[in-house]
């Protein structure tokens, strides 16, 4: 069967919002200004650990300027109880305890009090006059040292939930899993070569451009306005309502633009606390973090330990594989390990598995998604195993791939069975590319793969479109647009009204004018807010073919409407020429849908890059670097290579450099991006990029979404490249020259 | 305390005056004196380049600059790049090669951009690398930034040929 063709659908339209943003106009949380406006600024505890004794906010208040100030003890006080805010059931106290610090805080940077002044540097001055009386507490910031039975414990009363049920000793481990499938010992047995081997990666931050925002007006009438950057308007407005104690009617929250999120603007941090400034100031309160406040305070994601077996006969057929996954969840439970035993042999078909995941508080922020969360942790593991079991197989390394590639019909560890999958596809276009079958000479210098997954997923959009009488449409959606998802889900509905992309008018509206809309994240806005897309102008079409119907005096079921050509008989209209007679035949047209869509297609995707290392300085080079990935169908090329670029470098980043590097005191010593330094654009060559296109069959036009798996890979990839070009097996991140440096010695000796 | 400063200062082609105290950055007497929000604040401490301004000639972090140090500059900030309704064929490069997702950070690159091809004509890549590393950007991995640049490079020639 040929692929369908589109006439928008795999296009490269500019952006709808690319004029606003090429001249400054876009409106960023941090740009917006309101009569009135009070500007907010957050106290956070310089300790690791600490009980809070008492604090006194007294001098503060009396401070010249000051309109405002607010602690944990201005919280409405409801009492504790589970609440859902859309990623499974949570106790309200975690949530509003990393609002703001009740009782103890419970890392450097934990929100403790805030100010609300008449300008940011008076908020800032009276903030250092309020008075905490800290009782420092010891500390642990690692997974296995918190895993210790002395270990301090960050939260007294939390009980190990061991494999679903509530244990009684005290502990950090919020939860202990395990995946098993199979006959793992005896599949052991059966292996003639056996890789075993531990693996440490830190704790790294999503590192948007664009701190944390939010401004809050409590309005006289009691209801709280928000204007926030966020990846989840429903989500700010559901967590800030459950905070507050409202009902949810009671919050309108304004998404404005967002400058970049990658999972760590899922979170609520500072909407309530200026919700609460607001009410107790009477005006609207603007709240921005700095840099510092990004760094100590949200995000970032887990630092984790490792171990990884695998087991294969001569031939190259993996016999069993096990995972010991340690995740650290930071200050409260929901480390993102979940995912990570989800996706740590994703890519293989394996007969026998067991996965054990735990899930461990330490004293550090609490840790939020990033970009495939707690996937790149896992394949760094994998994928370097995998690379040392195809080097004692004497196999090429994706031949060994290919050999235990995961295809439709499989079934994981954890329960999921692969509908269409395309990672076979994903490896056979790396082992085709030109890249990996061009030669790569010269001292020092390595070429390493990797492969990942990321499963994807669906959640609830709505979308309304009302067609304008020039024949354009506007189209009205609740995702916050990150990377260009205007645009991917108005094509999908200019593909099926059948005109042209400019002419569709997308708004990211707030949450009192569309219907719930989840997060934008999990790959899912071109992908769910596409499909709402889809159906609200599937309801067009069918109110069109109505109106020509009624133009024409036929039956609706007669006309035709094929690409924005409306026929019945030899009647012919063209969806534009409709659209001018809308009022003559019986006035506007508004198609809507929503949607929650059960069929996400999970991505893979793939790395071939080539590297240099510097034996004389540790440094590593990227020569050339091409990332593969599934798109399922990529509905704007530009910005799906953008993605796997994007993603690409993020893993770069987090491969080679990037830690939260953590003092004797528990505090981290780098909370600048000086010191946590992101890759410039001066560190990299172009990433090449492949897209593969195996069709998602849950989705009208196939999209799988591209967001997240291209970070998956990079770590692995960097790792295997650079054990070819230096000779060593990296096993912990960063692998940065002073790790690669130490490990060259340590190889000499 | 000391009292305001009086600024004048030449901003985008015009005299403007202004008002600030001695500890406010030029960066926040654009954005909230000003109201020229284009330029944004990514990290306060001339480490992210999303304030990227001309200044006299030279592209600086404007967070680096007191808004009392730009009294007599002539400054260019994004909003200044465009004539009138027409983009600088940088601005059109980036929406062609798509090169920016959330946009935060792309007032500061289009502003370092414009000031490097004023500077060179005909940049390499490793040039153009070397004089936007002040500029982080976390979503596109630069790529069709370098990109950009170069095509409006070429553009840039052909109309002046």
């Amino acid at each position: 069967m040929s692929a369908p063709a589109y006439q928008v659908v795999g296009t490269r339209p500019i952006r709808h919002d690319g004029a606003d943003k090429v001249t400054g106009r876009a409106l960023y949380g941090a740009d917006l200004e309101l009569a009135g406006l009070l500007h907010g600024f957050v106290l956070r505890c310089p300790h690791a650990h600490a009980r809070l004794r008492r604090i006194d906010t007294s001098k503060a208040e009396a401070f010249p300027g000051v309109k405002a100030v607010v602690t944990a003890a201005d919280f409405p006080p409801s009492g504790d109880r589970m609440v859902d805010l859309g990623e499974g059931e949570t106790p309200l106290s975690y949530i509003r305890g990393n609002v703001l610090a009740s009782g103890k805080a419970l890392y450097c940077g934990h929100a403790v009090a805030a100010v609300a002044a008449v300008n940011v540097h008076v908020a800032e001055e009276a903030a250092g006059l309020i008075e905490v009386d800290y009782e420092v507490l010891p500390h642990v910031t690692t997974a296995l040292d918190a895993m210790r039975e002395d270990a301090p414990l960050v939260h007294e009363e939390l009980r190990t939930k061991e494999f679903g049920a509530p244990g009684s000793r005290p502990s950090n481990v919020a939860e202990h899993f395990r995946h098993e499938m199979g006959e793992v010992e005896r599949g052991f047995a059966e292996a003639e070569v056996i890789v075993e081997r531990e693996f440490h990666t830190s704790t790294v931050h999503q590192g948007y451009i664009e701190p944390h925002n939010a401004t809050a007006l409590w309005n006289n009438d009691g209801r709280v306005l928000i204007w926030c950057s966020t990846q989840g308007s429903f989500v700010v407005r559901d967590t800030t309502a459950c905070i507050l104690d409202l009902p949810v009617s009671q919050v309108k929250v304004t998404p404005l633009e967002i400058g970049g999120g990658f999972g760590g603007k899922i979170p609520v941090y500072l909407e309530p606390v200026a919700a609460l400034l607001s009410k107790k100031s009477g005006r609207p309160v603007k709240i921005v973090m700095s840099r510092k406040d990004v760094f100590e305070g949200t995000g970032p994601t887990p630092g984790s330990f490792i171990r990884v077996k695998i087991g294969a006969r001569r031939d190259g057929t993996i016999t069993a594989a096990e995972a010991y996954l340690a995740y650290e969840a930071g200050a409260y439970p929901g480390a993102m390990v979940a995912s990570g035993a989800m996706t740590v042999f994703a890519a293989y078909h394996l007969p026998n598995v067991r996965i054990d995941g735990f899930d461990v508080c330490v004293n550090k922020p609490s840790t939020a998604a990033y970009r495939a969360p707690g996937a790149t942790n896992a394949a760094f593991a994998t994928e370097s195993v995998m690379d040392e079991l195809a080097e004692n197989l004497n196999v090429d390394p994706l031949d060994f791939r290919l050999k235990n590639a995961a295809r439709e019909g499989a079934r994981r560890a954890d329960g999921v069975k692969y509908r269409r999958i395309g990672c076979v596809e994903v490896i056979e276009a790396m082992k085709n590319s030109e890249h990996y079958r061009s030669a790569l000479n010269g001292p020092h210098r390595g070429r390493g793969v990797a492969i990942g997954y990321w499963f994807n997923v669906g959640l609830a959009s709505s979308c309304t479109i009302s067609v304008n009488e020039d024949g354009t449409v506007n189209l009205v959606e609740g995702s916050t647009d990150i990377g260009g998802t205007r645009t991917s889900v108005a094509m999908q509905a200019a593909e099926v009204l059948g005109i042209a992309a400019e002419d569709v008018h997308p708004v990211v509206a707030d949450t009192d004018s569309v219907g719930y809309t989840a997060v934008t994240g999990g790959s899912r806005v071109t992908f769910a807010t596409g499909w709402a897309a889809y159906e609200a102008a599937q309801d067009v079409v069918r109110q069109m073919r109505e109106r020509a119907a009624r133009l024409w005096d036929v039956d609706p079921d007669a006309v035709e409407a094929v690409r924005g050509q409306y026929r019945a008989g030899s009647h012919r209209a063209t969806f534009r020429a409709l659209a001018a007679q809308l009022n003559r035949t019986g006035g506007p047209v508004v198609g809507r849908a929503t949607v929650n869509p059960k069929g996400a297609g999970g991505s893979f995707s793939g790395v071939i890059c080539d590297v240099e290392v510097d034996p004389e300085t540790g440094k590593t080079t990227i020569l050339r670097f091409t990332s593969i990935q599934d798109a399922g169908k990529a509905i704007h090329p530009a910005y799906v290579e953008g993605q796997m670029q994007g993603g690409s470098v993020q893993g770069i980043g987090w491969a080679l450099n990037e830690e939260y590097y953590m003092t004797a005191e528990g505090t981290m010593a780098n909370a600048s991006f000086l010191d946590y330094r992101i890759p410039t654009c001066y560190d990299l060559p172009m990433i090449e990029t492949i897209i593969v296109e195996v069709p998602n069959p849950g989705h009208p036009f196939g999209v799988r979404g591209v967001g997240e798996a291209n970070i998956v890979p990079p770590p692995a990839a960097l790792a295997n490249a650079i054990y070819r070009a230096a000779g060593v097996r990296m096993r912990r991140l960063p692998m940065n020259p002073a790790a690669v440096m130490e490990a060259i010695w340590a190889a000499a000796k | 305390m000391h009292g305001k400063y009086h600024v004048r200062t030449t901003i985008n082609g015009e005299a403007v005056e202004f008002l600030c105290e001695p500890r406010q950055s030029l960066l926040e007497c654009l954005r909230d004196i000003l109201g020229l929000t284009g330029s944004k604040e990514g990290c306060n401490d001339g480490n992210c380049g999303a304030c990227t301004v001309i200044l006299d000639g030279r592209i600086v972090n404007s967070c680096l600059v007191l808004g009392a140090e730009a009294d007599g500059a002539d400054i260019t900030t994004i909003e200044g790049v465009a004539r009138g309704s027409r983009l600088h064929p940088v601005q059109r490069a980036f929406l062609e090669q798509a090169a920016l997702q959330c946009g935060v950070c792309t007032p500061g690159l289009i502003v370092a951009a414009k000031a490097l091809l004023e500077a060179e004509a005909q940049p390499s890549e490793e040039r153009i690398r070397f004089w936007l590393a002040n500029n982080l950007c976390r979503c596109t991995g630069y790529d069709k930034i370098v990109r950009a640049v170069q095509q409006a490079a070429h553009e840039m020639q052909e109309v002046n040929r």
